[in-house]
């Protein structure tokens, strides 16, 4: 009864997603500052360390939006992300990296663009590469549909390896034109060093706001942190450029989902051959969907990396794709507000927070190095010293985290399939249909009962 | 009248399936730019059969890790993505023993149970091979399969069973987790280095010299093509004779049905589990044996490749993954003929997706299980 009580008040208190976004994101936040106080950390590595968790509640949110509108929407089973994300940021990068002529030390030159222009060509590629594959691939089952499209991010990865597509020569002129960009290409296995000015640099610039903002460091420089605030800076503002655009994608696919274009897709999710009976093309929606997703996907993919220095082909293994489907999932696939609160809370809790534990650790206990293997670490714990084996399992945290998504995403399919907030009925009616009087609007309360 | 009738169909063709056209034209320009390269010397018929050799074998290994697969696949439903790590957990426990037979008495045992985890020992000074260790490798072999099938029925147990009703796509999700679980499972115990596994100086070899130049087949080579057409010809009798492959193609084919008939589906399945987890433990073992070394990725690199010739064979079908895994293994070394190497499984990726595209039920279109 009492139990009971509580959850309704608390469900009083969340009633309406915005305050459940900020109540998660304050709890999150809360949980990683009262740490980082509790064990000592300076006001910089607590800036950091929040920077950090930001940037990846961003991009993660930001994913698991976009994976939301294929998979929440339309029932489109795609795990190629990582490949759209590649495409993306890539092409960005070839446009944006001024010419090896300029660029001094760089191995392969670009086209020396604006960055501005080269995000919009590295969105307007991915979208490309999503109608490619979407066109033919959409009319498959949802399982063929999966393994095409891992087959395909796997295909752009070997591509950005390839020594074939390493560097190319460009011509001095093409068809009249005289480009700037004297060798281009993907850089094979040492990947592509971004040399050229950050994207926050860039956007700043854009917007007139760069001398405020050095203004800005200089006043932290002056009262908060003394040695060197930039990258401190430019970390928590960043992270918080990336909330804003998850707000933005937030807003986009929600206006979207309501569209009339929005009820066809979910109509598709249900039952194609209904959707298609009453005289959808459902082929052609499902394709618009497809392409918009990838496309969101690969500006996910440009924020996540092109501030990054340089890329390689290895940051894009389908592990990043499968993150973003947990994330997806912990949240509950079919809402909005649940994809991007899947994605802050598999930032926090499995992608950083097994990191975030053992720096803490480390900070606190002075362990000194743990055994270079597990049979060392068995040794001991064979003659019952348990210290080496706790050091390994710390010294391999980045590891054994995986296998903790694993083992959660297990679990949430076996107890809780529908996530954080995938239960909730999406009505498709533009009109409310709550009954007058306080009923509540969706579904939760039928089955709120059996969530404890 | 005869040309018009041609004509008209092919006008249809063309209409129906215009991309159908554009793969029998790309196939037409692959086959003459082989016959062209091989009479002008550009390409070595002695490459040309390493090349066919070396997709052979790597075929082999693919397809017998595809019965797994397929069977598990139609009679369950689900395309398994945790099926990758099966074939590294049995290389892994089956090269622990074979580490441990090998190379008692001459390191600690830690080092040898732990496949020589951080370079503490070396399958190459342990003097590794079928002709130098027999014993071990045949132990290890059988130790690889024990350990996929226990560990096959192990996880469909606590994890695939208790959601045996919901939706494939459920099911794959799950298998997700399964396979990150596992994969890093390995990671935590065994490290992230790739180790060289044999000895390969000391395989024997036979070297042919063929018009223009040589052409090797190693001990190696030999082991594996005896193991996997062995086991394979003892899946199709076990399929063909036993009550068994009866009530699993009844299975796949309706499952409700199966079970009012009075199959006991439960026990079907977990003999289904044990004959595709063995397999897929041995191919795994055999799979390092042949190439020398062993990763935690290797069957995860393989999984794709596995899922390519299922599906290219029809899944369901254990001599069409086998077909399957034939053709992926030979489109996967010989495309270097044509395309850079880089290519070699990108080419793989490519004729699964046009076989998905064009022909979704696969080339063994039909028939389930046997």
């Amino acid at each position: 009864m009492t139990e009971t009580t509580l959850y309704d008040r608390f469900e009083r208190v969340i009633d309406t997603d915005p305050k459940l976004v900020v109540a998660v994101l304050a709890v999150i936040y809360l949980a990683y500052i009262a740490s980082g106080v509790a064990f000592g950390y300076s006001l910089r590595g607590q800036l950091n360390s929040l920077a950090n968790l930001t940037f990846y509640i961003g991009v993660f949110g930001m994913l698991a939006l976009a994976l939301n509108l294929h998979w929440g929407y339309t029932g489109l089973f795609n795990i190629g992300i990582v490949g759209f994300m590649g495409i993306g940021v890539y092409v960005t990068a070839i446009l944006a990296k001024p010419p090896v002529a300029q660029g001094g030390a760089a191995q392969v030159g670009g086209f020396g663009l604006p960055l501005g222009i080269a995000v919009i060509g590295g969105v307007f590629m991915a979208a490309f590469f999503g109608l490619l594959v979407g066109l033919p691939a959409l009319r498959l089952r949802a399982d063929y549909l999966a393994i095409v499209t891992i087959a395909f991010s796997e295909i752009v990865r070997f591509t950005m390896m390839s020594r074939t597509f390493q560097e190319f020569t460009v011509p001095d002129t093409v068809l009249g034109y005289d480009l700037a960009a004297d060798t281009v290409g993907l850089g094979g296995g040492g990947g592509l060093i971004l040399n050229y000015a950050s994207p926050l640099e860039a956007l700043l610039h854009a917007l007139y706001l760069w001398e405020p903002y050095l203004g800005f460091v200089s006043f932290v420089q002056a009262n908060l942190i003394a040695n060197n605030p930039r990258p401190v800076v430019d970390g928590v503002v960043y992270g918080l450029l990336l909330l804003a655009v998850c707000g933005l994608y937030y807003w986009l696919l929600t206006w979207t989902g309501e569209s009339p274009f929005g009820r066809v897709l979910k109509a598709i999710r249900e039952d194609e051959d209904v959707a298609n009976a009453l005289g959808k093309d459902t082929n052609r929606f499902k394709l618009k969907s497809f392409v918009l997703g990838c496309a969101l996907m690969g500006f996910g993919g440009i924020l996540w990396y092109a501030g990054r220095g340089s890329i390689t082909p290895p940051s894009f293994r389908p592990n990043i794709t499968f993150f973003v489907w947990i994330a997806l999932i912990i949240g509950g696939a079919g809402s909005n507000t649940g994809s991007f609160l899947g994605g802050a809370v598999f930032a926090a809790l499995l992608y950083e927070g097994p990191r975030y534990i053992k720096n803490l650790i480390e900070v606190a206990f002075n362990l000194g190095d743990g055994p270079g293997n597990f049979g060392q670490a068995m040794a001991a714990l064979g003659s019952l010293d348990p210290v080496p084996f706790v050091l390994y399992t710390l010294n391999s945290i980045s590891e054994l985290r995986l296998v903790i998504m694993g083992v959660v995403l297990i679990w949430l399919m076996h107890n809780r399939p529908e996530g954080m907030l995938g239960h909730r009925k999406e009505t498709a009616a533009s009109i409310d249909l709550s009954r007058p009087g306080g009923a509540k609007s969706d579904a939760a309360a039928a089955d709120g009962g059996d969530q404890q | 009248m005869g040309v018009s009738e041609t004509y008209a169909r092919g006008r249809r063709l063309a209409g129906e399936q215009p991309f159908a056209i554009v793969v029998g034209l790309v196939a037409v320009w692959l086959v003459w730019f082989l016959v062209e390269g091989l009479v002008t010397g550009r390409i070595r018929v002695s490459n040309v059969l390493s090349y066919a050799w070396d997709g052979l074998l790597r075929g082999l290994i693919v397809g017998l890790a595809g019965i797994g697969l397929s069977m598990t696949y139609s009679i369950l439903n689900f395309a398994n993505f945790s099926h990758g790590d099966y074939i590294t957990s049995g290389a892994f426990s089956g090269w622990a023993v074979t580490y441990l037979l090998a190379g008692l008495g001459e390191a600690n045992i830690g080092s040898l149970l732990l496949v020589g985890a951080g370079g503490s020992v070396f399958g190459g000074a342990l003097g590794i091979g079928i002709t130098t260790s027999p014993l071990a490798v045949v132990v290890g072999m059988l130790i690889a399969g024990a350990a996929s099938i226990g560990l096959a029925l192990f996880i469909d147990r606590f994890v695939y069973k208790p959601i045996r009703d919901e939706s494939g796509i459920a099911l794959l999700i799950t298998s997700v987790g399964v396979a990150f679980a596992l994969r890093y499972i390995i990671v935590f115990v065994f490290g992230t280095d790739v180790r060289g596994t044999t000895s390969a100086g000391e395989v024997p070899r036979v070297s042919f010299y063929l018009i223009d130049g040589s052409f090797r087949i190693n001990a190696h080579d030999i082991t594996l093509l005896v193991v996997a057409v062995g086991l394979m010809l003892g899946v199709h009798l076990l399929l063909q004779t036993t009550k068994l492959g009866k009530a699993m193609r009844a299975m796949s084919d309706n499952e409700d049905l199966a079970r009012i008939t009075g199959i006991p589906t439960e026990q079907v399945i977990r003999a289904t589990w044990i004959v595709g987890g063995g397999l897929t433990g041995i191919a795994g073992y055999m799979f390092v044996l042949w190439k020398g070394t062993l990763g935690f990725n290797d069957g995860w690199l393989l999984l794709l490749l596995v899922f390519a010739a299922v599906i290219l064979g029809g899944i369901g079908s254990i001599y069409g993954a086998i077909a399957g895994g034939i053709v992926i293994g030979l489109t996967a070394s010989m495309s270097v003929i044509w395309i850079p190497s880089e290519f070699g499984r990108a080419a793989a990726f490519f004729v699964m997706i046009v076989i998905l595209l064009f022909k979704p039920q696969g080339i063994f279109s039909g028939r389930t299980t046997a």
